[in-house]
């Protein structure tokens, strides 16, 4: 029996990073699952809850449950977007949804099953677990068992990893300089680990950190997990932003 | 009404009260050095406690059968206090307790009190009422009393001068202690030998005494403080009066129940095992301690509090500070910033609905200081959801903005975007075409309010082509 997948790109992978969602999409397949991509799908809205834009919020949430109503699984490589579906929904309004989304590394590993999904990638690589993931999801040891399992990747511990970059949504702007303090360290210890890749399960991190490692042309690229995953000795990651 | 003194006059908002302490490199660097030593250390003997989620969930169940009982633990407690000589007073706000205590000390003969270290009391700004009253409280505990003879404010519940190095802490000592030795070496030991010396005589001679309680027991009326210097224990046996202000919330219904905050308090806080020094008392006893015991108890916005069910959890708060010692925004601004004698995360809850005025702006700000990366809610060993809070007082704050805010009629055009399908994927594509003003792939340099992130941080270009756009092409 094949299992029924949406993807839930969320607004940032589909505006931004088109190239994670068609990885999500290719290593899906790779793995025998029937993908679809409900089009009426937009935004979770966790920016506007975050904020404090309650109402405007409940009717966004409620428009995601109708995108995805008759699916088995909604994936999102999104930590912050698969917390906010699980945790918040339930407090918002009445919807199945929460039951039904996995974060991309969920998926793989509890209902999947896997953890070598024959990725090759060989670069150094290390990996920020990112706040929501950690600690609204608690993904734990999953997203660095699919790593582990990477050919040729070689994978380096971030120190401080649990500390949060200082993105926050809104937070980056509303208290802009507190959250440079925090982006400052986390790019100090990526840099120290001498990592080629930065790696995460959210590329709302990685934008920030990725953002302030631009500024200062470091040289270490931020690449989603799901890229990663993606990637295979056929059909190489190809840098393409 | 009087101001109510739990936030600071003339402090700003926190990103600009921020502003400062981001610019300064040392305090930075103490601030890193102090939480992550106390983090580290909490984490190792929390991790001893095989047990730790089952007590963390009991603490959290005996504070929320307190709140939802809070009358009548609080009628028990006051004839318990009663029956065994004490006295107790109701204060609803800052200006009542102040006022009861200053008559208090008057009644006494007294002009000079010492004072163990409570939240409570500077909650209310008491020594400052007291000295307009004519009469001085000395802090004897050791942090307290370098902040207050620095005429500094507290920047942490527990270690409110952990700003402060030791060099600066000597200068103060040298400046404003009388009799301190003029070539004070900045020497944690001689420190402490100069604060010990100050501190006896004040002992020795005080009538009141006043305190804050950690817990109180409905049952018998006995009042509990826990501290590590010792300095506490002496104003409580050694006066003749003693005078206790408590939040109307610290109550817990019996002694069984201490056994769970016994065990959670001190390795949250001082990650310690156990607690160096525990008093309790129980009204008066003749011959031995304080001839007089009076209860002051606070409300000062605690029922307003409680009658909200999403914000009231933050008044299950022990006061342990563990959540500052882990939030990344504390550790960078440090707890002044916060402009109340609340700071880091349970500050950004706590202190915005005791203000309980949604039009003031700094109180305001408050939840809005965290990057809701959770950490707080983790540590926190009554499990209080400060996230959950944060997001429903941002809720509150934006309900009291006008309609016409920049900021809610952006966030109201961009709900609707979000909201119709087509809108969304015609804003992608006039997004996309940025592309073709920006040269290099990324954006380095947005006007306002677009500066704030590309200040410190390249911002990427929508694609040129959405997903959604793709899959409709391709796949569609
Ligand atoms: S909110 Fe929790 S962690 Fe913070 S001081 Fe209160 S009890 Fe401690």
């Amino acid at each position: 029996m094949t299992v029924r997948v949406a993807l839930f790109a969320t607004c940032l992978g589909d505006t931004l990073f088109p190239e994670t969602c068609k990885a999500v999409l290719r290593l899906l397949e790779r793995l025998g699952c029937e993908v679809d991509f409900p089009l009426s799908q937009t935004c979770c809205g966790q920016m506007h809850f975050n904020t404090g834009y309650r109402d405007e919020t409940v009717p966004l949430a409620r428009r995601l449950g109708e995108s995805f109503a008759g699916y088995d699984a909604v994936v999102a490589p999104s930590g912050s977007c698969a917390a906010m579906v699980r945790d918040i929904y339930p407090k918002l309004l009445d919807s199945d949804l929460p039951g039904r989304m996995y974060e991309l590394s969920e998926f793989l590993v509890d209902v999947l099953g896997v953890t070598d999904v024959g990725a090759y990638f060989p670069h150094r690589v290390t990996y920020h677990p990112t706040c929501h993931s950690l600690r609204m999801l608690g993904v734990g040891e999953r997203p660095l068992k699919l790593l582990r399992a990477v050919r040729g990747l070689d994978l380096v511990e971030l120190p401080a990893a649990e500390s949060c970059c200082g993105f926050g949504g809104t937070f980056a702007l509303k208290n802009s300089e507190t959250s440079t303090a925090m982006l400052g360290d986390k790019m100090r210890y990526v840099l120290d680990t001498g990592a080629e890749v930065l790696t995460a399960g959210d590329n709302s991190c990685l934008m920030h950190i990725g953002g302030g490692l631009s500024r200062l042309r470091a040289g270490v690229r931020t690449v989603h997990l799901a890229d990663i995953l993606a990637s295979t000795e056929e059909e190489p990651w190809l840098a393409t932003r | 009404m009087a101001r109510n003194p739990v936030t600071w006059l003339g402090v700003p908002a926190f990103p600009e009260a921020a502003h400062e302490a981001l610019a300064d490199s040392q305090l930075r660097r103490n601030l890193r050095h102090a939480t992550h030593t106390i983090r580290d250390k909490r984490t190792r003997v929390v991790s001893e406690v095989p047990d730790w989620e089952e007590l963390r969930r009991a603490g959290e169940v005996i504070k929320d059968d307190v709140l939802a009982n809070l009358d009548t633990y609080l009628e028990r407690l006051e004839a318990a206090v009663t029956a065994r000589g004490g006295v107790v007073h109701w204060a609803r706000d800052a200006a009542e307790a102040n006022e009861i205590v200053l008559r208090l000390v008057r009644e006494a003969g007294t002009d000079e009190v010492v004072k163990v270290k409570s939240m409570a009391t500077a909650e209310i700004g008491l020594n400052e009422a007291l000295e307009a009253g004519g009469v001085t409280a000395v802090e004897t505990d050791l942090a307290e009393l370098i902040v207050q003879l620095g005429h500094d404010r507290p920047s942490h519940i527990l270690v409110p001068a952990i700003h402060r190095n030791r060099a600066e802490i000597r200068d103060i000592f040298r400046r404003e202690m009388p009799g301190a030795p003029a070539d004070l070496p900045a020497e944690p030991r001689a420190l402490a030998e100069a604060a010990r010396k100050h501190l006896r005589q004040k002992f020795l001679t005080a009538k009141v005494a006043v305190s804050g309680a950690n817990f109180a027991v409905a049952d018998t009326g006995s009042i509990m403080v826990v501290e590590s210097e010792g300095n506490g224990r002496m104003c409580l046996t050694l006066p003749e009066t003693l005078i206790t202000v408590m939040g109307l919330e610290k109550l817990v219904p019996s002694w069984r129940d201490l056994e769970v905050f016994l065990q959670l308090l001190p390795r949250s806080s001082t990650a310690e095992r156990m607690n160096p020094y525990t008093s309790v008392w129980t009204g008066v006893t003749p011959g031995d301690g304080p001839r007089e015991f009076h209860l002051v108890l606070l409300d000062n916005g605690r029922t307003q509090t409680l009658a909200d069910p999403v914000g009231r959890q933050a008044l299950r708060c022990i006061r342990c500070s563990a959540c500052l010692n882990v939030c990344p925004v504390y550790e960078r601004t440090g707890g002044q910033a916060y402009g109340s004698v609340y700071p880091g995360p349970i500050g950004a809850i706590l202190t915005p609905q005791l203000v309980a005025d949604p039009h003031d702006k700094q109180a305001a700000s408050l939840p809005y200081a965290s990057s809701l990366c959770g950490a707080c809610f983790e540590v926190c060993p009554v499990r209080i959801d400060i996230p959950e809070v944060l997001t429903h007082l941002r809720a509150k704050t934006v309900a009291a903005k006008p309609k016409t805010s920049p900021e809610k009629l952006a966030m109201t055009a961009l709900g609707k975007v979000f909201h119709d399908p087509r809108k969304y994927e015609a804003a992608q594509k006039a997004g996309s075409l940025a592309r073709y003003l920006v040269p290099g792939g990324k954006i380095t340099k947005l006007p306002w309010p677009g500066s704030l992130w590309t200040d410190s941080r390249d911002a990427p270009l929508p694609a040129r082509e959405s997903f959604r756009t793709w899959w409709r092409n391709n796949r569609g």
